[in-house]
C-alpha cells in the first residue's frame, strides 16, 4: 500500500470524503468536504470514485512526501503547486515520483483546497465515512507533521478526466434563501431587510458554520425553540441577530430559529468565501 | 393521532410539528417502519427532536408531504423498542441537590429515578447522547447555573424533563446524579449508540 508522509500540515488540513449518511438521529453530524464539487473534481482527475477520501486544506496548503510514486490533483481554492520545488499544475493530474515532496502553497483566492490521490486516502472508515468531524471529534484528527497517510490501490488509468472546470472563488457571495421553517419568528419587514441588507463573512467562520456580520435580524418572538433537527444550509439567527449558515460539521439539532435554508448548490461558494467577503441573501419564491 | 403542521425546510427537507414526546415517538416509529417497507422513497435522515421530526435528503418532497398528511401513527408502536438496562452507581455530585429539589432523601431520590421505564426521545448535543423521557413531570429539575467544564463519560444526569447519560467526556450543565460503566457510544460497534431513539431504558442501582 502507498503512503504519504506529512511534511507540513498547514493551518488546518483534514481528511474528507462525502460524509456520513443516515446517522443524524444518533447526534452524528454529516461532515464531508465543504466544497463537494471541488473534491469530486479532484477525484475525477486522478481516476477515483467521486466520493474517495482526499485532503481538505485551509488557506495555507499542505506538503506531503510520496513514499511510492503517486498521482495527485489539487482543486478548490487556487494555489501554487510544486513537486520538489518545481512548479506543477493546479486543477490537473500531477505525478509525484517516489521520495518527492508535493506542496500546495498558500491559496491565492478562496479558502479550501482539495488534494486527491489516486487510490484515495485509505484510513479506516468510521460509521461509513473517512471524514474528520470537527464538531464531535469523529474520524481522523487534523493532519500533524510526521503523520503517515495510507493510500489505496490506484484505479485504472482509463477512468481519468484531464480537466476539471470549477467556478472561481466568489468576490461577492450570493446565497439563495428559501424562507422557513421558522420565518414566522421574524417580522415580514425583517425578512425583507435580510434580503436587502449587506453582510460580510466573519473571521469566526469554520467547518460548522459560515458566520456573517451585518445588521441584526430582529425577532418578533423571545426565547429558544425546543431543539429541532437542523439541515446543511440552514440559516440560524442566534440572539445577537447575526446569521449563521450551517455547513458540513453543523450540530444535528439546534434551538435557535432557522429563518431560511440556502440550497446545497450554493454552499460550495460559501466554503470558499474569505472573511470580509460581502454576502447577499436573495429570496427564493414558490414551491 | 394525526400529525401537525408540515413545514418546508429548504429544497429537500420537511419538518413535522407535534404536540410532544409521545407523538414524536409514534411518528418516528411509523416513519422508520415506512422506510423499512420502502414506502418513503429516498430519505437520507429521520431526526426526531423534542416536538418535531425532521426528514432530510428527501428525493420526492411533495409525495412525502402528502403521505405525512394522511399518516395515522399508533402511539403503541413507540413502546416496542429494545430494552437497555443501565447499571448505575448513584453517587453524583448533584444527587443531594436533586433530592432537596424533590423534597426527599437521597435514598428516596434513587428510588424515584429507578422506578420508571424510560424511552430515548431523541439524540443531540453529542454522538450517542440520548434525551430520555419517562420521569414524571413533577420531578423536572433546572440545569445548573454554571455548567461544568468537564463531565466524565458515563455520568447519569438530569435537566428539565430529561435524563441523559454522557456518552463521552464533555462540558455539561446537567445535574449529575450517578454514573454507569456501560459504554454507551462506540463508533466501532454495531450499534454505535446503545441509546438510539425509541430504545427503552431502565436504570438499576448498583453499589459503588
Amino acid at each position: 500500500m502507498g503512503e504519504l508522509q506529512v511534511v507540513r500540515p498547514g493551518p488546518l488540513t483534514t481528511i474528507q470524503d462525502l460524509g456520513r449518511r443516515g446517522v443524524a438521529h444518533l447526534g452524528v453530524p454529516r461532515a464531508g468536504a465543504l466544497d463537494e464539487p471541488a473534491l469530486r473534481a479532484a477525484n475525477r482527475l486522478v481516476g477515483n470514485e467521486p466520493g474517495a477520501a482526499g485532503l481538505e486544506t485551509t488557506l495555507g496548503g499542505v506538503a506531503l512526501r510520496a513514499v511510492r510514486p503517486v498521482l495527485v490533483a489539487v482543486t478548490g481554492a487556487p494555489s501554487p503547486v510544486t513537486v520538489d520545488g518545481r512548479a506543477a499544475a493546479w486543477g490537473a493530474p500531477v505525478t509525484v515520483p517516489a521520495g518527492a515532496v508535493v506542496e500546495v502553497g498558500a491559496a491565492t483566492a478562496g479558502v479550501r483546497g482539495y488534494l486527491a490521490v489516486a487510490g484515495g486516502i485509505a484510513v479506516p472508515p468510521v460509521l461509513g465515512s473517512r471524514s474528520a468531524d470537527l464538531l464531535s471529534g469523529l474520524g481522523p484528527a487534523p493532519l500533524a507533521e510526521g503523520d503517515r497517510l495510507p493510500v489505496g490501490a490506484p484505479p485504472p488509468y482509463r477512468d481519468r478526466a484531464d480537466l476539471a472546470p470549477l467556478p472561481a472563488p466568489p468576490a461577492e457571495l450570493v446565497l439563495r434563501l428559501r424562507l422557513g421553517p421558522r420565518a414566522d419568528w421574524f417580522a415580514p419587514s425583517a425578512q425583507a431587510r435580510l434580503a436587502r441588507d449587506r453582510y460580510r463573512v466573519s473571521p469566526a467562520s469554520n467547518r460548522i458554520g459560515l458566520r456573517t456580520e451585518g445588521p441584526a435580524v430582529a425577532r418578533t418572538r423571545e426565547g429558544e425553540l425546543p431543539s429541532e433537527g437542523m439541515v446543511s444550509g440552514a440559516v440560524q439567527i442566534p440572539p445577537d441577530g447575526q446569521p449563521v449558515v450551517f455547513l458540513a460539521d453543523h450540530p444535528t439539532t439546534g434551538g435557535y430559529p432557522v429563518v431560511g435554508v440556502v440550497p446545497a448548490a450554493d454552499l460550495a461558494a460559501a466554503a470558499q468565501a474569505r472573511p470580509g467577503t460581502p454576502v447577499r441573501f436573495t429570496l427564493l419564491r414558490g414551491r | 393521532m394525526t400529525v401537525g403542521a408540515v413545514r418546508r425546510v429548504g429544497e429537500r427537507a420537511l419538518l413535522v410539528e407535534l404536540p410532544g414526546a409521545a407523538e414524536v415517538a409514534a411518528l418516528y416509529g411509523w416513519l422508520r417502519e415506512r422506510q423499512a417497507a420502502g414506502e418513503l422513497g429516498e430519505v437520507e435522515e429521520l431526526v426526531p427532536a423534542a416536538r418535531t421530526v425532521l426528514l432530510d435528503g428527501v428525493a420526492d418532497v411533495p409525495a412525502v408531504a402528502a403521505l405525512l398528511r394522511t399518516a395515522r401513527p399508533r402511539a403503541a408502536a413507540a413502546a416496542s423498542g429494545p430494552l437497555v438496562e443501565v447499571p448505575t452507581v448513584y453517587d453524583g455530585a448533584d444527587l443531594a441537590e436533586v433530592a432537596a429539589l424533590w423534597g426527599v432523601s437521597e435514598e428516596a431520590a434513587v428510588q424515584i429515578h429507578t422506578e420508571p421505564e424510560y424511552v430515548v426521545a431523541f439524540c443531540g448535543f453529542a454522538p450517542g447522547f440520548g434525551y430520555l423521557t419517562g420521569l414524571p413531570a413533577r420531578y423536572e429539575v433546572p440545569r445548573r447555573d454554571t455548567p461544568r467544564s468537564s463531565v466524565p463519560a458515563g455520568s447519569v444526569a438530569l435537566a428539565g424533563p430529561y435524563t441523559g447519560v454522557y456518552p463521552s467526556p464533555s462540558p455539561g450543565g446537567w445535574q449529575l446524579i450517578g454514573r454507569t460503566a456501560l459504554a454507551l457510544w462506540d463508533p466501532e460497534r454495531e450499534p454505535a449508540a446503545l441509546l438510539a431513539p425509541g430504545v427503552r431504558v431502565r436504570f438499576t442501582a448498583e453499589r459503588a
